[in-house]
């Protein structure tokens, strides 16, 4: 059997960083990794990203090297994408921060509002539907993150924890201040303001659950493929017909339904903010489909049906 | 918040090196050289203003009501420059654009026209000068590069009045920002409080003081961005003929 010699140059120096000899033919990016990685520790796997081109794309780690348009010396380049953190480890942190924080506001723990309130509850009885609500919103993405989701990467640049957790714990303090603050004022049309926004909340919440779950199915474990979803046999899922990522339309559901149920402004600039940027995410994956599949469906839309 | 506009736009970067980007279509080259012109003139007005408001008066006391108009309709309509950005005429950040110009809209309106206590402050006058020496010459950078005849003159106060200039248009901000907080506390200018329907609060004392926090971190970062663009742009004078 041929054996291939491989060598890796920094991408921006085009220093030869490494060179390895007697690599099988049938070896995985992956492996030439791991290689890589044993004579320079400090750039784990994870963080490599090699690439045939000093400014192209990344290799992924399943490409095999024979498969690749190199000769029998393979030139490839390594970029640092600096120190990486696992995904969960992410999800799991900044979910977390929220459920602790509303709660430690929905108790009303010292130094937040005036002493006289100190570990009071309010006489509101939507404050309390909506701290169900909330922390059941956040028990749910942990147990998805740590049941349900596939991951296709498995970390993410650890910058992205601090900004994350910034975000979401921030907003989550905010918000929890103002629902659980003495002089809360419930929403404007009562019983039934409540009553509609927690159908639309739970609705929504039992559809994003469905379309993870959808998605989940598509595939097989430890395996990273990509298919186009399709409604299943759950009528949560049928949305599939009209929108490429209906789990972001029924998450911005959730938030809007909270907003209604709170009747709280910095939920409602939290729910726009979180749409903005679903928005952009869906776009992003709504054209990947598009690329990847020249028989993705025409009908579908980003994030709301026909509009967007 | 900012004496001198930071050099983002890359028609500043783009005489230190070979120009390799396509600059925008011939009608929007038109109508910038228009608007860099047109702000150029209005900046000029506001500097003859002021001169003029000082020989009469004999003092530096309260200048800014000789030149408020022009002040509040030039500054305000720099805001086109976060559209030229978007549109993409402009080969600069967006973000960074719209921050740039939002901060001296705020100052200009939400702090000096809406709390007329520190309107007679001198450091108005502090801030205001810093703006007014700043604009003209970067309008009139952005007008001759537009041109493709920038003279080195204009390049090189462009990348060297911000030394003096944006320490002292920081200086004249914060003051006047000082000043305005006892007043604003006293009336609760733009302040919502609790009980409301909107489950809402907004102190505008507490946000003004943290707007005075945020310059810490801001202005030295943005001060030798301007630094460093200094070093690139005129480091290379030896190297390249002047460009007239």
């Amino acid at each position: 059997m041929k054996h291939y010699e491989v060598e890796i140059l920094d991408a921006k120096t085009k220093d030869k960083l490494c060179f390895l000899d007697k690599v099988e033919p049938n070896a995985t990016i992956g492996e030439i990794k791991s290689m890589f990685h044993k004579s320079h520790p400090q750039w784990y796997p994870a963080r490599q990203s090699i690439r045939l081109d000093p400014k192209g794309k990344s290799l992924k780690d399943e490409d095999v090297l024979q498969q690749l348009p190199v000769g029998t010396t393979a030139t490839f380049y390594f970029r640092d994408l600096g120190a990486q953190i696992s995904w969960v480890t992410v999800f799991l942190t900044e979910y977390t921060g929220p459920l602790v924080i509303y709660l430690l506001f929905y108790f009303r723990v010292p130094f937040i509002y005036t002493p006289k309130y100190d570990f009071t509850t309010s006489k509101h009885w939507v404050v309390h539907l909506a701290c169900m609500c909330h922390s059941f919103h956040y028990v749910k993405r942990l147990l998805e993150t740590l049941f349900v989701h596939r991951f296709s990467h498995g970390t993410m640049p650890l910058r992205n924890i601090f900004k994350n957790c910034t975000y979401y714990w921030g907003f989550a303090a905010w918000m929890a201040y103002y629902i659980n603050h003495p002089l809360y004022t419930p929403p404007i049309y009562g019983e039934q303001q409540i009553r509609l926004a927690l159908i639309v909340f739970l609705f929504c919440q039992i559809g994003n659950f469905s379309i993870h779950i959808a998605l989940r199915n598509l595939r097989p474990p430890g395996s990273k493929t990509r298919k186009i979803p399709y409604p299943t046999k759950n009528p949560f899922t049928w949305i599939f017909l009209l929108v490429s990522c209906p789990n972001y339309t029924y998450e911005l559901g959730s938030w809007l339904g909270f907003t209604l149920m709170t009747q709280c402004l910095p939920v409602a600039f939290f729910t726009l903010v979180g749409f903005i940027q679903m928005t952009v995410w869906a776009k992003g994956k709504h054209r990947s489909y598009l690329k990847e599949f020249r028989d993705y469906p025409p009908l579908r839309s980003p994030i709301l049906p026909f509009v967007l | 918040m900012s004496a001198a506009a930071p050099g983002t736009s890359k028609a500043a970067h783009g005489e230190a090196g070979p120009k390799k980007k396509k600059g925008p279509g011939a009608l929007a080259t038109a109508y910038l050289v228009i608007y860099n012109v047109v702000m150029t003139a209005g900046w000029l007005v506001i500097a003859v203003g002021l001169v003029r408001a000082y020989l009469a008066r004999g003092s530096y006391h309260g200048l800014y009501y000789s030149i408020e108009k022009p002040l509040k309709f030039f500054q305000t309509g720099a805001v086109l420059e976060i559209l030229h950005c978007a549109v993409g005429i402009v080969p600069s950040s967006v973000v960074l654009t719209g921050f740039q110009v939002m901060s001296r809209v705020f100052l200009t309106w939400a702090v000096t026209h809406s709390v007329r206590e520190v309107q007679s402050e001198d450091s108005v006058l502090l801030f205001v000068t810093a703006w007014t020496i700043t604009e003209i010459i970067r309008y009139s950078f952005y007008t001759f590069s537009l041109l493709n005849h920038l003279p080195y003159l204009i390049k090189w106060a462009r990348y060297t009045f911000f030394i003096v200039l944006y320490p002292m248009g920081v200086t004249g901000e914060l003051l006047t920002i000082y000043a305005a907080l006892p007043y604003v506390q006293k009336t609760g200018l733009y302040s919502v409080t609790l009980p409301n329907k909107y489950n809402f609060s907004f102190d505008y004392y507490t946000f003004l003081i943290l707007v005075m926090v945020s310059y810490i971190p801001l202005f030295p970062q943005l001060y030798f961005h301007m630094i460093r663009q200094r070093k690139k742009v005129l480091g290379h004078t030896e190297d390249y003929s002047k460009i007239e």
